[in-house]
């Protein structure tokens, strides 16, 4: 499904699904990203998403907003979300342009994320 | 600067600038008296109170001789020299514009009235003089004033880099716990380097809490609120909640009176307060140790 070198990594690590997003993605390549990962949360029965974003120095309204509708679909599929990794720089232009969005929820680094993920799987039904 | 606008405004031309080297000898022949009267004008005035009798006998002496050598040179620069350097010892001391140019005023009326006492007799002659010392005059005392301003702008400049440079320091208190103490004003140039600051130290600190104090800020406006909020969303999408502390009676009424939404804030009282919530945040419990009661 992929050509040429993968821009996204989606690794499983228990019920946990970890997506790194390692360079700035074009407009169809985030959305082949959503498909990859909507599909993955089914056929590994992921309670949890993580999108890591570090390798990002910008994130755009588009690509925003393609992570809080993944967020979203996810919480439907049954996994909760978390955004780890977002760049100084990326926080604040994202709150700068309103694109930020309280629904997504978010950790400094991929070690928080887990245990966010690990807190959320212990408080019952998870949003995301 | 005055020097360039000034020179050749002398409508008088040549017979005027002949008069100057009379003029100037006349200034420095009576030199002691009327830099005595001088000063005695500025005491009467209550000028410059903010020096002591002996400084202002010094001071007054090199003004009059500095005086004297633009008028015979026609040149400004030693004159700026010394404007400045004078200006750099009285502005601490908290001596305002209007009194250094008051003082230079005061001078060349007292200049100017020793003219006319010396010319009284011959009225063309008088005019040919003051046609010669009005225009050296007026650029001297534009020159001072020039110089005043200059050098305080100079050194508000300096203080405002100074202010810049002490900017808001981020201090890790606990792993993974930032305290963040906001001092003095905070304009929309420092609230921006605050961010910066703030959302680089969450990263290299990895902290999850960070406790704003704003104890010592007099007051927040519109803008920096909306600044702090954003700052506070930024935070929370790095992974770490901001919790503000110390909202002064004022500031607390500012923001809710011109409406910023501060909902989603997480404010406490006090910064003893605010570094408790963190901690339980956090899941530290801080207990105080029993003194051992040994018998």
């Amino acid at each position: 499904m992929n050509t040429g070198p993968a821009l996204v990594s989606i690794l499983r690590q228990g019920s946990t699904l970890v997506a790194s997003i390692h360079t700035a993605l074009n407009d169809t390549e985030m959305v082949r990203f959503q498909q990859d990962l909507i599909r993955q949360i089914g056929e590994h029965r992921a309670r949890g998403v993580i999108i890591d974003v570090a390798a990002l120095d910008v994130l755009d309204s588009f690509a925003s907003r393609t992570l809080r509708a993944v967020a979203e679909m996810a919480r439907l599929r049954g996994a909760s979300t978390v955004v780890v990794g977002i760049q100084p720089e990326v926080a604040y232009a994202m709150v700068e342009l309103g694109t930020g969005g309280d629904a997504l929820t978010t950790a400094l680094d991929l070690e928080d994320g887990l245990a966010l993920l690990a807190d959320l799987g212990q408080s019952g039904p998870a949003r995301g | 600067m005055a020097e360039d606008t000034q020179t050749g405004e002398d409508p008088s031309g040549v017979p005027a600038t002949h008069l100057l080297p009379q003029l100037v000898a006349h200034l420095r022949e009576h030199r002691a008296r009327l830099s005595d009267e001088w000063a005695s004008r500025i005491r009467d005035t209550h000028l410059l109170e903010a020096m002591t009798p002996q400084e202002m006998v010094a001071e007054t002496t090199a003004v009059y001789d500095n005086y004297v050598e633009v008028l015979e040179t026609g040149s400004v620069e030693a004159l700026q020299h010394y404007a400045r350097d004078l200006s750099e010892r009285i502005i601490p001391r908290g001596v305002e514009t209007h009194e250094v140019v008051g003082i230079v005023l005061l001078l060349r009326d007292v200049l100017a009235r020793s003219l006319f006492e010396k010319y009284e007799g011959d009225f063309g002659l008088l005019n040919q003089v003051l046609d010669a010392y009005e225009p050296a005059a007026n650029r001297i005392a534009n020159t001072v004033a020039v110089s005043f301003v200059e050098e305080r702008e100079r050194v508000i400049r300096q203080q405002q880099d100074a202010i810049r440079e002490l900017s808001t320091p981020v201090l890790p208190v606990r792993e993974r716990l930032l305290i963040l103490p906001i001092i003095g004003v905070l304009d929309s140039d420092r609230a921006r380097q605050l961010t910066g600051q703030l959302l680089t130290g969450i990263r290299t600190h990895r902290a999850k809490v960070v406790v704003m104090d704003i104890t010592g800020a007099p007051e927040v406006d519109e803008t920096v609120a909306n600044h702090l909020v954003r700052t506070v969303d930024a935070s929370r999408l790095m992974g770490a909640s901001v919790i503000i502390t110390g909202l002064s009676p004022t500031i607390a009424q500012t923001l809710v009176t011109i409406g910023v939404d501060l909902s989603k804030m997480n404010t406490i009282g006090d910064l003893q307060g605010g570094l408790e919530e963190a901690e339980r945040l956090l899941g530290y419990t801080v207990t105080r140790k029993e003194p051992s009661t040994s018998s």
